[in-house]
């Protein structure tokens, strides 16, 4: 197997499924030509491969871009637009959340928005609270919406095929720091089903929730504390809607102790989701309180040792777990 | 512009079904707990959605909003499955998930009601680019009003379409009202259309009320959509009769103003021309309307008679 970073492995799927559908096609800020170029970005060549007639470069204008995602799916074709980064759902979210999610039901099941947005997400270049905001919680929290935040390049290889494949609308949050973090990918064409979470690592002492970018942390964190005989179990749920209650449930049920580790801030985060699902299906089987381990709520800061501090890491993990588990 | 006399009857027709059934549905509404929801009406400015979609092909797509009816009827919806849809039945075009401010069909290329005010353009902008990406012949219609034209996602929308020279016609039903703000107190530039020049496309103002002369303005900015030569923004001034939902006590119209826009109903104007130049005779008038007398019972007796449906329908429908 190959191994390159998150960002090529994107631009592999997006590749093989233009090349499979001609009705795929793909538009956003500055994705042909932009103030980047890098053969590690996740649309780098494209346009010189497709053309400008499939490979749209946009104005900035989001709520055009999810706009024209939500129009062109409705009359057949497969979009996949990017939203640069993820605090810009803002701009972009009354065609994702009024229409994108909610049309079909609207239609009584007649029509179809076959489309993905992509969001480019997470903390760590310091740029600041209006670069770097996981909302991911925020698109779960419509329905009509399938939200998924890979944490490895060949997840997101396949996740994102699967996406492009998918009838409904997709919001598929990449976190920018993976694309230059290289992994295996298979080199034969693969798909994966969305909302099946992943055993990222086996473990017997305690199930450590997480998606995207912590799924790293929490490995880092597992190798160090197993060196204490602690044995993490890491699920990386990978897909957030729908969630993969089975495999989360049967992790709890396994280990007996649930932490949920996820970089975006903690009132409102989605572990308070996955907290909620195990207190009412797997309570009975808990030894110890549940942790979340999160970023605090602020915007993140720029500064660099400010955004360190925001951003969770291997020894808050372990505090936490350590918390639970002696 | 020499327009048929079945083009001109075929607007008649639209334009005597929408009023019809909206005034049986602002009867409707007096009866409590018959439709649920709000009940937006476009009675009185019905020429617009007539000459509109007498302009039409089939394959062309139509996105409208919160006065939707006469837009619907004059694409070719069927009278009985919108009825029951706004009565809340199975059997409407949504099966009861829509009512009557989302009512997307189809089978007549309406692909998407939407009421939330400036959703329609940016949604439109992606249908002319697929109708662009497919090399078809065809257009898409984006229905707004006067609020509209205040949303930012108007201005993205406008700004793409004429970027990428999209086949969309972008039509500004200025009923001089938007909510209970009178137009003045809204906007500044005198014209919806004025700003159709920061866009680069062509902005044009027409009278609302005058079937004929809306039907030559949409035919117009259609051609030229579907020639490639991009989106046109046709601003048409008309005036709404009833108020923003059936409910709405329209404390804030002056009644004058509404008789005085009463008396320039875009009906009798439509039928006293073909009256006097002998496109159709009083009998086949009456004969007219008596048809669509009895298409808009039937649609109500259809929506009457219709099942509620049963609550656990509420979990269908959410994805594909």
């Amino acid at each position: 197997m190959r191994s390159f970073g998150m960002g090529q492995a994107i631009n592999q799927a997006l590749r093989e499924e233009m090349l499979r559908d001609p009705d795929v096609f793909l538009a956003g800020e500055g994705i042909g030509v932009g103030i980047h170029s890098s053969p590690m970005l996740p649309t780098a060549g494209l346009l010189k491969d497709f053309g400008a007639g499939r490979v749209k470069d946009t104005p900035v204008s989001e709520a055009a871009i999810a706009g024209l995602a939500v129009g062109a799916a409705v009359a057949g074709l497969r979009p996949v637009v990017e939203i640069m980064f993820n605090p810009f759902f803002t701009l972009a979210s009354d065609m994702i959340v009024n229409h994108a999610a909610k049309l079909r039901y609207l239609s009584g099941g007649k029509s179809s928005f076959p489309l993905v947005v992509r969001m480019k997400s997470g903390a760590g270049f310091g740029a600041g609270c209006q670069h770097s905001h996981n909302l991911e919680a925020w698109a779960a929290h419509c329905p009509g919406l399938k939200v998924i935040m890979p944490s490895t390049p060949a997840d997101a290889k396949g996740l994102l095929k699967s996406a492009i494949r998918d009838p409904n609308p997709i919001v598929f949050i990449e976190d920018m720091m993976l694309y230059f973090v290289p992994g295996p990918v298979p080199e034969e064409e693969y798909l994966i089903p969305i909302g099946q979470a992943d055993i990222k690592r086996q473990g017997a002492d305690v199930t450590v929730v997480t998606w995207s970018k912590m799924v790293g942390v929490a490995l880092k964190a597992a190798e160090q504390i197993a060196r204490e005989g602690i044995e993490m179990e890491i699920v990386d749920l990978r897909t957030l809607v729908p969630l993969d209650k089975r495999t989360l449930i049967d992790s709890v049920r396994k280990t007996g102790r649930l932490v949920v580790l996820h970089e975006a801030t903690r009132t409102g985060g989605f572990a308070g989701e996955v907290a909620a699902v195990v207190m009412e299906e797997a309570f009975d089987s808990l030894k110890a309180p549940l942790r979340r381990v999160t970023g605090p709520d602020i915007p993140v800061p720029a500064s660099p040792p400010l955004e360190r501090f925001y951003i969770p890491s291997e020894e808050n993990l372990i505090l936490a777990v350590k918390e639970i588990v002696l | 512009m020499q327009i048929s006399k079945q083009k001109k009857i075929e607007m008649l027709r639209s334009l005597l079904l929408s009023r019809k059934f909206e005034e049986e549905l602002t009867e409707l509404c007096k009866i409590e707990r018959k439709i649920p929801g709000m009940m937006i009406l476009c009675t009185g400015q019905e020429a617009v959605g007539a000459g509109v979609c007498a302009a039409l092909q089939p394959k062309d797509v139509i996105v409208t909003n919160h006065r939707s009816h006469s837009h619907l009827l004059a694409k070719g919806a069927d009278p009985k499955t919108l009825m029951a849809e706004i009565f809340g039945k199975r059997t409407g075009c949504n099966k009861g998930k829509s009512g009557t401010l989302h009512m997307a069909v189809p089978e007549v290329n309406a692909l998407c009601t939407t009421t939330v005010v400036g959703g329609g353009p940016p949604i439109a902008v992606g249908i002319a680019f697929a109708q662009q990406y497919r090399q078809g012949k065809w257009a898409t219609v984006c229905f707004i009003g006067d609020g509209a034209a205040n949303e930012g996602s108007f201005h993205e929308a406008l700004n793409l379409a004429s970027v990428w020279a999209l086949p969309v016609i972008f039509v500004c039903e200025n009923n001089l009202y938007a909510g209970a703000q009178r137009y003045e107190e809204h906007t500044k530039s005198p014209n919806i259309a004025d700003r159709a020049g920061g866009y680069a496309m062509p902005g044009v103002v027409v009278d609302g009320n005058d079937a004929l002369a809306v039907y030559r303005s949409a035919l117009e900015a259609r051609t030229r959509a579907v020639a490639g030569d991009g989106p046109t923004l046709i601003e048409y001034k008309t005036y709404r009769w009833r108020g923003h939902g059936e409910n709405d006590l329209q404390i804030y119209q002056p009644k004058e103003e509404i008789a005085a826009w009463q008396a320039m109903c875009p009906i009798p104007k439509l039928r006293g021309d073909m009256l006097a130049q002998g496109l159709i005779s009083k009998d086949e008038l009456r004969e007219m309307e008596n048809r669509i007398d009895a298409i808009v019972q039937d649609a109500i007796g259809f929506a009457e008679e219709s099942p509620y449906p049963e609550p656990p329908e509420a979990l269908e429908d959410v994805f594909a």
